[in-house]
């Protein structure tokens, strides 16, 4: 930058301030900003001294030893290895983050695809498209979530055919299952060279994503386009499939068999968590379809104008030019959205999902008696899901708000 | 519900945080009731039988009865009572944060419960143990015979533990399906949603005495479990420890010694029966101990009735009862082959 002779003059002439501490802006905002950590840090110590003291005094054991204790109850879901009376309150607690994390992130998944679909529909020039976009919009955004949990889990998965009548849903083969005690299906159990298939898979991937730039490549400079998707899709089944082959087919299948009471073997999915993820999956939807409508309309109409006029159908219009400029308004809402659909699944509690809420804020709660320690830890995790879903969409928020110009 | 629940639990909690301590110099119990004008006395979500609600909102049961027989031996009157509805989550610490001056609701007595949570159990009042009902149509006679079963259980209790314990004893490899709301589980037994139902008995017998069709089920034989039921005090005031459990006690001399709601005053007056007469404080001062009047046993007897008269309003055949037959079983008192047994008035 250039400084000019008269302005260093004036630099130099110009008194130097006074340094006054009891007026000073940094000083004071320093003093302002210790004061309140300071307060904070004295209040938290004091809640959690005097809740230590008052637990003593009414002689209620205090502490996390409870965590190495072995817990007598079952529970009928779990995606690790676990015995009543061989595993411990801490895997009690590690197998209720899990169940919570599974519901949640197939949901997330599910409604974020489901609320975008939802969301272009509602603009879709098909009147009767539009309008039961809108209707399914809003009957679901009208509803409590708990009502519709309920209404799923009562209403619908509790009705299925029993247990004897189970409905085969992959017409014969009985590999899947459905009867309302749940979702029964077929389950891999790989062999001795299964790892080399699921190397060529992985070599695939890397490939995929190698072509993908060439062919990005090769369009910026010739304009040639190349079928992506199609090749990729070709490749992915094809060289991984090949290898299986070669390798003689090395998976076994555990499948679903009717002993006794229940299906055995194979892998299970109850009822409530099916008529959770429906229920969280419609209703997140529903909200996100909205975020989304709202984010599409947030384009100028111009731009969708001026892609028609380049030549673009309108279906790649709405991929390469409106939903990318669309996602400035809607990755904010998103954040909380996804989020919700995390604390929302606390609900499970009321059609009896063994979530962390059900499993060790309820039972575990209940057998051991730490309640301060117990609600405390799930907080603290449904506060870590939380901020780390916030702290990567954000990052993600940043790189699409940069495309503004 | 649930909402109202959590309310609760982060009532409690918070209070523990911000609570001073509470001193041991502080009043008795007993004090602070008489200072208070009234008892508040803890039960949980209506159960019918144990604590239930009428048309009019007014609660009432065996358990409501106990509340009552405490409110009548401090003040002469069962209505100087308030009764608190606490979820099962935050029953313990709601007792000894002092919220409530006493729990008698359907609390299992454990060594756990007695010597962690800062409570002491008093004397039991219902004798009960866990059970399976199952449709009839399924042809099973006993629950040894529930192998790979799915068992439809309530959250938040020592059912779930016991059950637990039956499957790996008798290694049946049971499923539990567990939930908050005892309708959902209901719903969804009847659907067929699991083989089984379990709960305490005396809890099955209410849930079955209210389904459509009560005869397509059974109340399988086994007992899984001791569940004996008992009021509890905060752990730490021997007198207010003392009061209820011989309220208890009282409730079941009475019966054991004839004295009823409608004779009382007549044992009273003339009564030769040294026992009667000290109980009912016509003679001796049984009651300076307790730091009551000499007239607690006769004005409980007076207002609630005896053990006996209770179980048959609120748990046999009366007109609220739920139909628990009494005979055999070891709620009977002593003399008749039970279990129901209180050390004597002298």
């Amino acid at each position: 930058m250039a400084v000019t002779d008269s302005d260093k003059a004036s630099a130099h002439v110009k008194p130097k301030e006074r340094f006054d501490f009891f007026h000073d802006e940094r000083v004071r905002s320093v003093f302002y900003q210790l004061l309140t950590a300071c307060t904070v840090g004295w209040l938290a110590w004091y809640l959690i001294t005097n809740t230590a003291h008052n637990l003593e005094i009414r002689g209620m054991n205090t502490g996390f030893g409870f965590l190495t204790a072995t817990a007598g109850f079952d529970t009928d879901f779990k995606l690790i290895e676990y015995e009543p009376g061989i595993g411990t309150y801490g895997r009690i607690f590690l197998i209720g983050c899990l169940n919570t994390l599974l519901v949640s992130s197939f949901a997330i998944v599910a409604s974020t695809f489901l609320g975008f679909f939802v969301g272009v529909l509602r603009l879709s020039n098909n009147w009767l498209v539009a309008r039961l976009a809108l209707a399914f919009v809003e009957i679901i955004r009208n509803t409590p979530l708990l009502l519709q949990i309920i209404f799923w889990y009562v209403g619908v998965f509790a009705l299925l055919p029993r247990v004897k009548n189970s409905v085969d849903l992959s017409g014969g083969a009985e590999v899947l299952f459905i009867n309302n005690r749940g979702l029964y299906m077929a389950w891999p159990v790989p062999g001795d060279l299964f790892w080399m298939t699921t190397t060529a898979f992985v070599a695939t991937v890397v490939g995929v994503f190698l072509l993908r730039r060439w062919a990005h490549k090769r369009q910026d400079e010739t304009g040639q386009q190349f079928p992506i998707f199609s090749a990729s899709v070709a490749l992915l089944i094809l060289v991984p499939g090949a290898v299986y082959l070669v390798t003689g087919s090395p998976l076994e299948w555990d499948l679903p068999t009717l002993q006794g009471f229940n299906f055995r073997g194979g892998f299970s999915l109850p009822p409530a968590f099916l008529a959770l993820l429906v229920s969280l999956t419609i209703y997140h939807a529903a909200h996100l379809a909205e975020s989304v409508r709202a984010g599409i309309l947030s384009v100028n109409k111009g731009q969708t104008e001026a892609a028609l006029a380049i030549g673009l159908k309108p279906g790649r219009a709405m991929a390469l030019i409106i939903i990318p400029q669309a996602m400035r308004a809607i990755v904010p809402p998103l954040i909380s959205l996804w989020m919700n659909c995390v604390k929302n699944s606390s609900l499970a509690i009321a059609i009896g999902y063994s979530d962390i809420v059900a499993l060790f804020m309820q039972t575990a709660l209940n057998q051991a008696g730490y309640a301060v320690e117990m609600v405390g830890m799930t907080m603290a995790f449904y506060m870590f899901i939380s901020l780390s879903i916030s702290g990567l969409l954000n990052i993600y928020n940043k790189r699409v708000q940069l495309v503004e110009r | 519900m649930k909402f109202t629940r959590l309310l609760t639990l982060a009532v409690s909690a918070f209070a523990l945080m911000v609570a001073g301590g509470v001193g041991a110099s502080a009043e008795s119990t007993l004090d602070i009731v008489k200072k208070r004008g009234h008892l508040r006395c803890q039960v949980g979500a209506p159960a019918p039988g144990f604590y239930n609600l009428d048309a009019n909102g007014e609660w009432y049961g065996s358990d409501v009865s106990i509340c009552q027989a405490v409110a009548a031996a401090i003040f002469g009157d069962k209505s100087k009572l308030e009764i608190q509805s606490v979820s099962s989550q935050v029953r313990f610490t709601a007792l000894a944060n002092g919220e409530s001056d006493l729990l008698s609701r359907t609390a299992t007595w454990t060594l756990l419960r007695d010597t962690q949570l800062g409570l002491d159990f008093t004397a039991i009042n219902f004798y009960d143990g866990q059970g399976f009902m199952v449709p009839k149509d399924t042809g099973i006679k006993s629950a040894l015979e529930l192998k790979g079963a799915t068992v439809c259980v309530l959250t938040g209790t020592t059912t779930e533990l016991n059950l637990a314990d039956f499957s790996r004893v008798n290694n049946l490899d049971i499923s539990p399906v567990t939930f908050e709301d005892s309708n959902v589980r209901n719903d969804t037994y009847l659907a067929g949603g699991c083989d089984a139902l379990t709960n305490d008995k005396s809890s099955i017998a209410s849930i079955k005495a209210a389904f459509p069709n009560p005869d397509d089920h059974l109340l399988l034989p086994e007992t899984i479990s001791k569940e004996p039921l008992a009021p509890a005090v905060r752990q730490g005031d021997g007198q207010w420890f003392d009061i209820v459990k011989w309220t208890v006690y009282a409730l079941i001399n009475a019966e054991e010694l004839g004295v009823t709601q409608a004779n009382v005053d007549d044992m009273r007056a003339n009564s030769t029966n040294a026992s009667v007469r000290r109980m009912l404080g016509a003679e001796g001062n049984l009651n300076e101990g307790l730091g009551l009047s000499k007239d607690w046993a006769y004005n409980i007897i007076k207002q609630v009735g005896n053990y006996g008269e209770i179980y048959e309003r609120y748990m046999g055949g009366g007109e609220l009862g739920i139909k628990i037959g009494r005979a055999g079983s070891a709620n009977e008192l002593w003399t008749r082959g039970g279990l129901m047994y209180a050390p004597p008035f002298r």
